[in-house]
Order: structure tokens, then sequence, then C-alpha cells
């Protein structure tokens, strides 16, 4: 019996993806379980297992296009017969063309060739021209024409509005010069450049700035660093103050734990902390969720964890999702300040600089101190400047003199 | 004996005769009972077909005169009017013909008779051959469409002083017609006879002429019909016709009130308006409610009364065939339980005159007073390819459109074929299209249908050919 391949549910907020290889071939035999593609999104790598032992079928999607959640990938024949099965040619690829308005699913199931089935519903012109002028999907876009079809004005709205997902329109290879290398952005990087652009256009965005004596800081964690890691397996680092201070100051300030969603502002009582990671594919902000919960241990367990899981590339949708507040450590490649962009829908993004000895004048003497810049780059049309500089100052107090963090001061 | 039927429709109208196929096509036994002898109701025996055989045929009375411009001589050319007549009663008789042939195909029962409703789901028809015959059924429709109104005081004898009936059939070419009122019906058939050789007189109570109409359209309008020897009187009312002496003598002032005057006519046309046409259906036996003589109906076309139905002219909204049709329609289905819809934003008018006119969804004075913003493109058939081949180079076309979202709000027409034409327009709104899906649609060249195209490339300043 064929079963259809689909792409499942990729998380929240995650609608599309790419196929990025086919693992099995039409007629190879696979058990149950065994990866069948791998499909890259904005966020992550999935693989789509066997359903049951047998042999794909037919493979609906090629390398390289984009899909939908519910789309139909390939048909499955399961059963011990299922080697015997003759893989079905695919004539013409399915072109990631926004012609057909049809949900997904309907218009996804007949293989191709692709001429415009029986209740399928042409665009019209206006919507095809918008559509590839301004790169958005109509199938995308909430219709409000007869019988569900998108209209004109539809598409202008969709094209008025910043935050489209943008569709991927195929490239044509371009020549190769040879001073020059074309190379396909990828997912993550288009994802990348979208949101930071998307944020730069939303937001009312700019950086408050401030600088923090870390010596205290630094003694501090001189001074337990041996005994911290023989009790909790972890070492002592500097994140787990910044995130206990950055949860201080956004306890008291909540517009910085906010975010505008239309007419309206979401304040939100709990702490998930993204904590910004460089890795060799691009940046990625893993997220520790209810970080307020977790004491230093747990928070430098959490961070070290993500750490690691965003270098092998292992990282969930989960432990990508949901965060409420920042943190974006610029200081590891030695910049010395920075105006963070934000990560939207949230309000504030909290930069971490390099410690650098610097003279400073401490009760009319100078003295050399290990000092950081601290930059917040904040959305001033949910955060009042007052309470972007009393942020960033109630984190320098909180760093300069951790004991405040525990008497929640 | 009383005979059942699922539905029993009261009226072969175009509302009645197409509710009643449609309703036989979803399976349901179904009669209609019509007591003029013939059916196609007041459009195909007294109305559109043979006002549009009698345009039709002038037209090429008129046009004769010029067809030398075009390299066709004609010896002298002259009027038959009975034989005018003839072709316009063949064709009434040969479509009226048509549609009980098309009951016979659909198995829809034809009575010929005066219905009244007599009882919960029961109807006596006094049959037009005499005797009676009592009908019980389901459903029953009233689709009874409507009849001229007069002027207080003024009694119309369909020889002298006519309305649209008598106006289809007078025996000769009148010197002087007057027509009160001018909306379609009068210029129409004002149209028909200053064609054939009368001086026409338009006597109308407001200051415009197609009130409804786009006011644009209607300056224009009136400009052409002056040119082809009409005369207008406006912001004038019609007081009383004497008619002891050999001619009429007609009484006319200022609509605002003023000084008498006194004109002469052959013959008068009354067009002030149609009344809902419900005589001695039983109505306030039955209860079904009325307001100014409408029948009130819900959306799904239901009165007060279970079991009884109203569409067409007998109800609210304009006095037009294709209107009552498409309600026919979907009543049947609901009926049916379907989801029968007219949408009443889109129904098209148009007047069938030369040039003709028609429009579809709103004027820009709707739109001025709902405040809606709107862009306007026009383009005229002076710069139509196809227009200048058949010298019909009057009128334009005019689109009006959404200034946000480009969405077509209405279409406006005075030129040739404009009601032809008229059905582009109608299908892009319904499916809600933009100017630009209308400008983005090949439409073939050289055709009257490119104006259209370039009125909506206007919206956006690119016409191409003006």
């Amino acid at each position: 019996m064929s079963i259809q391949i689909q792409v499942p549910v990729l998380g929240e907020s995650v609608t599309e993806a790419t196929v990025a290889k086919w693992f099995r071939q039409p007629g190879e035999p696979v058990n149950a379980d065994d990866p069948l593609c791998a499909l890259e999104t904005d966020k992550v790598t999935l693989e789509v297992p066997a359903p049951a032992n047998g042999a794909l079928e037919q493979i609906l999607v090629q390398e390289g296009e984009t899909v939908e959640v519910g789309t139909i990938l390939a048909s499955f024949v399961a059963g011990a017969g299922a080697a015997a099965v003759k893989p079905v040619a695919v004539k013409v690829p399915i072109a990631v063309v926004a012609y057909m308005a049809a949900a997904p699913s309907a218009a996804m199931q007949d293989a191709a060739p692709r001429a415009l089935a029986v209740g399928e519903s042409p665009l019209a012109p206006s919507v095809r021209r918008i559509a590839s002028e301004f790169h958005i999907d109509p199938a995308t876009v909430a219709a409000t024409g007869k019988g569900g079809r998108v209209t004109k004005g539809d598409m202008l709205a969709a094209a008025a509005r910043p935050a489209q997902p943008a569709p991927v329109m195929p490239v044509a290879p371009a020549a190769q010069d040879a001073r020059e290398e074309r190379v396909r952005m990828s997912r993550l990087r288009k994802t990348i450049a979208k949101r930071l652009k998307d944020a730069q256009n939303t937001a009312a965005m700019l950086t408050t700035f401030n600088e923090v004596d870390m010596s205290a800081v630094m003694a501090m964690r001189d001074q337990f660093k041996d005994v911290f890691f023989a009790k909790h397996g972890v070492r002592l680092g500097f994140m787990g103050f910044f995130v206990k201070a950055a949860i201080q100051a956004l306890r008291e300030i909540p517009a910085v734990n906010a975010e505008i969603d239309g007419e309206d502002l979401v304040y939100k009582n709990y702490y998930n902390i993204g904590v910004a990671v460089g890795t060799p594919s691009g940046l990625v902000v893993p997220v520790v969720h209810d970080a307020d919960m977790l004491g230093f241990a747990g928070l430098e367990k959490a961070i070290n964890d993500l750490g690691v899981k965003a270098r092998d590339g292992k990282l969930s949708i989960a432990d990508l999702q949901g965060g409420t507040f920042t943190i974006s450590n610029g200081g590891v490649y030695g910049s010395l300040m920075s105006t963070p962009i934000l990560n939207p829908p949230q309000s504030g993004i909290l930069g971490m600089h390099k410690i650098q000895e610097r003279p400073i004048a401490v009760k009319g003497q100078a003295v050399v101190r290990p000092m950081m810049y601290l930059a917040l780059s904040y959305d001033h049309r949910i955060i009042d400047g007052r309470e972007a500089v009393t942020f960033l100052v109630r984190i320098k107090e909180c760093l300069e003199d951790p004991q405040r963090l525990l008497l929640d001061l | 004996m009383a005979e059942n039927f699922d539905l029993v429709i009261i009226g072969g109208g175009p509302g009645g005769y197409i509710c009643g196929i449609r309703a036989a096509q979803l399976g349901m036994r179904v009669a209609c009972v019509e007591k003029r002898g013939s059916l196609g109701g007041t459009c195909l025996n007294v109305g559109c077909i043979p006002s549009k055989a009698l345009l039709h045929a002038s037209e090429l009375y008129a046009h004769s005169a010029g067809l030398a411009a075009y390299g066709v001589k004609t010896g002298k050319v002259s009027l038959d009017l009975p034989a005018m007549m003839e072709h316009k009663n063949k064709t009434v008789s040969d479509l009226t013909k048509g549609v009980e042939f098309l009951f016979k195909k659909n198995k829809v029962t034809y009575i010929a008779g005066a219905a009244r409703l007599t009882g919960q789901g029961q109807i006596e028809v006094r049959l037009n051959e005499g005797g009676a015959q009592v009908l019980n059924a389901v459903h029953i429709v009233i689709a009874t469409g409507s009849e001229p109104v007069s002027l207080p005081g003024i009694e119309i004898d369909e020889e002298r002083i006519v309305s649209s009936t008598g106006a289809l059939a007078l025996k000769q070419v009148p010197k002087h017609l007057l027509v009160v009122g001018g909306g379609v019906i009068g210029l129409e058939l004002g149209s028909v006879w200053a064609r054939l050789g009368a001086n026409v007189t338009v006597v109308e109570f407001l200051d415009h002429i197609i009130p409804g109409a786009d006011r644009d359209v209607g300056k224009n309008f009136q400009r052409v019909l002056k040119k082809q020897g009409m005369d207008f009187r406006l912001s004038t009312k019609v007081t009383g016709i004497d008619k002891t002496g050999k001619g009429l003598k007609i009484s006319i002032e200022a609509a605002a009130g003023g000084a008498p005057e006194m004109m002469e006519a052959d013959v008068a046309l009354i067009a002030i308006g149609r009344k809902p046409y419900t005589d001695d259906l039983g109505l306030e036996l039955a209860g079904v409610a009325t307001d100014r003589g409408q029948i009130v109906t819900d959306p799904h076309y239901r009165t007060n009364v279970e079991g009884v139905y109203a569409i067409g002219d007998v109800i609210a909204g304009p006095m037009l065939a294709h209107k009552a049709e498409d309600e026919g329609v979907a009543l049947a289905e609901l009926l049916a339980g379907k989801a029968g819809h007219v949408n009443y934003g889109v129904i098209p008018s148009v007047i069938y005159t030369s040039p003709e006119v028609a429009w579809v969804g709103k004027t820009e004075e709707q739109l001025k007073t709902d405040g809606v913003v709107y862009k306007a493109g026009k383009f005229p058939f002076a710069a139509n390819a196809r227009a200048r081949v058949a010298g019909d180079t009057e009128g334009f076309v005019k689109v009006l459109a959404d200034a946000a979202t480009d969405r077509v709000l209405g279409v406006h027409m005075i030129g040739p074929d404009a009601g032809n034409m008229i059905g582009e327009a109608a299908l892009a709104m319904e499916f809600g299209a933009s100017s630009e899906d209308i400008a983005r649609t090949c439409h073939a060249h050289p055709t009257l249908s490119e104006s259209l195209k370039e009125a909506a490339l206007a919206i956006d300043n690119r016409t191409l050919n003006s």
C-alpha cells in the first residue's frame, strides 16, 4: 500500500523548509525509522524517517526545493514486497513558481507534470505580478476574494507588512566569473539576513551604553572557581553573572521583557534568555528557558550544553524558540564596542564586550581596572529612554557588586 | 380535485420561469401559473424583447441614411411600420413559445390562469379556459412582477396616452411624442420613435436624466440624444393632459412650482416608473406583509408567511429581468438545500439606445457619498480603432477602482455595444478583480473591448492609445 510522506510539523512559526538531501532512492529497501531525507529549516536540519519497512516509490520534491508543512514529499510503499517496487520516473520537477494558489496539499498531491489541475484557481494577473516583484508567496497571504482567492488588495496589504516569510525563488545559476564566486545563500544565512533587516525596518531601534568594572566578578570567580567546579562539574564563567544581572534588571523594567503584537503590548512574566552563539555556518541564538529558576550552576550548565549543541549542529527547534531577551557577547572575538541588532519580536538585547584593563578614576585616584563596555539596543516604541538607561545601570551595579544579586537589589 | 406540487410559482416571467426550470432540474415537482396567456412576463411580451426588436429595426432604418458614406448606395429607403411590428411580434411569439418548450423539456407544469392564495400551502387557479383548479404546494413563489404607474389624474388609454406597452404598438409614427420620465424606458422608446421620424420631447422631474446612472455618463448621454434630435425639459413636471381635442394638450410647470405652460403632442408616453403587481393574489387574506406595495422578504426570499416566497419585481431591488432570473435560480437552489446567492453589488444595467449605456457597481456620486477614496480611469471610443471603423465614436468607458486596493468598484460605459461589454466588467467585479487585472488581461485587437482595458490602464495613467 502506498503511503504519502509529508513534511512534518516543523515547530512554532516555522512553515517552510528546503529539501537538503534524499538519502534513499526509489526502490531501495529501507527499514522503519531510517532517514529518508533531510529538511533544512530556518533554524535546524530535520530528518524525515521511513514510516515502516519498505521502499520509496516516487520522489515528488527534488533536492533544493522549498516545501511547506504538509507538502507531500514522496510516496512510500510499505511491506516485504516493497523491494520490487518499480521506481516511477519524475518527469518534471515541481516548480516553485507562485502560479498556483491552491492549498499545497492539493496542489502537490498529483505527481508532475504541473499543468493547471481541475479545482485549482489560477491567480489574478496583478497577484502574479506582486508575487514576483515583492517575493510574496500568495499561498501565505490571507485571501478575501471569491472562493478563497487572493486579490490584489490582499497582496498589497501583505507587501506593506514588513514581516513576510520570504519565499525562495529559484535562482538561475549565473555564469561563473573566475574572479568572483557566487554561492547560493544557505537557509540559515537567508534567515539571518531577513530577520536582521526586518528588525531594523520594524523597531525604533537605538542603543545606550555604559561601562562596568569587572573587578568584583573576577575576584569572586577566582575565589570560588575550584570549589564550584568540584561541586557542580561545570566551570564558573561570566555568563551566569550577566544572565542573573539581566533578569534582576528585567524584573525591575518589565518593558524590556515585553513585545509588541499588533496593537497590543505583551508583557512576559517569565525569563527565557537567548544567548547568541557563533557557529561555523552562522549565528544562532539558543534559549535558556525559565532562566530565573536556575542557579549559577544550572545556568552555566545550560549555557554550556547549548553551546556544544550549537557547535555540533544538534540544536532542536525547541532550543531556539521562545526567547524573551537576548545577550550577545562580541567580546569573545575582541570587540570593545558594538550596537547589537534586536532579535524580533524581542525588545531588548544586551551586548557584552571584551574585558580590558583601563585606567579609570576612582575616588580621585587613577587606577587600572578590568573594564567592559555594555550596550543595550532597544525598541524605543515600547521602552522609554529612562527605562533603558535604568536597566543598563542596574546591570552595571549588579556586576560591580554581585552581592546585590543575593539581596535582590 | 387538487393536484400536489413541491413548488408552485405564480407568474411566468423571467423570475418565475427560470425559478421553475431550475427547481425542476433539482428534482422538484413544479407548476407555474400565468394568466397572461403566454409565458415570459413583461420582459418577453411587452418589455425588453419587443422594445429591443423595435430598437434594432429602427436603428437599421436610421443608419440606412448614412450608408452612402461607407460606399453602400441604396435607393430611397422608406419605412414599413406594419412589417416592423410584424418582426417584433414574431420575435416575441417565437421566444414565448420557446419558454413553453423549455417547460415541457424540464417537466414544469404550465397552468394558464390567475392564481390566488387560499390557505396554508394552497392555491386556487381561475383557469383562462374557464373553471377552477386547486393546487397544493409545499412551497409557493410569488413572481408576479410589476406594472407601469401613471401620474395622478392621467389615465392611460394605450392609444394616445400610453405606457411602454402601448408605445410598442403605435399604429403610426406620431408627429410629436411627449415622453414623461427621462429613465431607461422613456429614452429607449423615445429613441425608437425619434428614429422613425417623430419629434420627441422628454419631460423629466429631476434636473438630470437616467437617475441612478453615473452623472458623467448621464450628461454625455443627454448631449448625444440632443444631437439626435431629442428635446429635453428637465426640472419640469406634467400636471395634466387634456385629450378632448384632436391633439393632446399637456400642462407642464417647473418642478419647484411656477407658471403653467402648455405643450401639444399626438401621443404621450408615461414612463415614470413601475410598481409591484400583486392584484387579486389574496395577499391580505394570507397575511403576506407588504411595504408600499412591495412584498417584504428576508435574504432567503421568505415572506412572513411560512412556505410563501417572493422574487423579482414584487420585492425590493432593481426591477430588472436578470435580477429576477438570478433570484429565481438562487431561490430554487435554496429550496433544494443548496447555497443560492445573488450578488446585488454586481447587477449590470443597460440602456439599449444608440449609443448604448451600461454600468455595473458604484457610480462616482455613490463613492463620494460613501466616502470611498477611488481612482477613475477613462477612455474615449474616439480613440478605439474598431469604433472608428464603424463610425461609432461617441462615448467612453470609465473604470472606478479603490485607491488603496485597486479593486474595481464600478464600470460605466456609453458607446457602441456597451451592453455586451459590461459583461466582462461584471465578471471582473464578481471575482473582486483589480483594475490591473483587467489591464493585464489580453484583449483582442481590434475590438471595442480594448476600450475597457485602456480605461483600466488609465487608472494608473498608463493608457497606450490616447
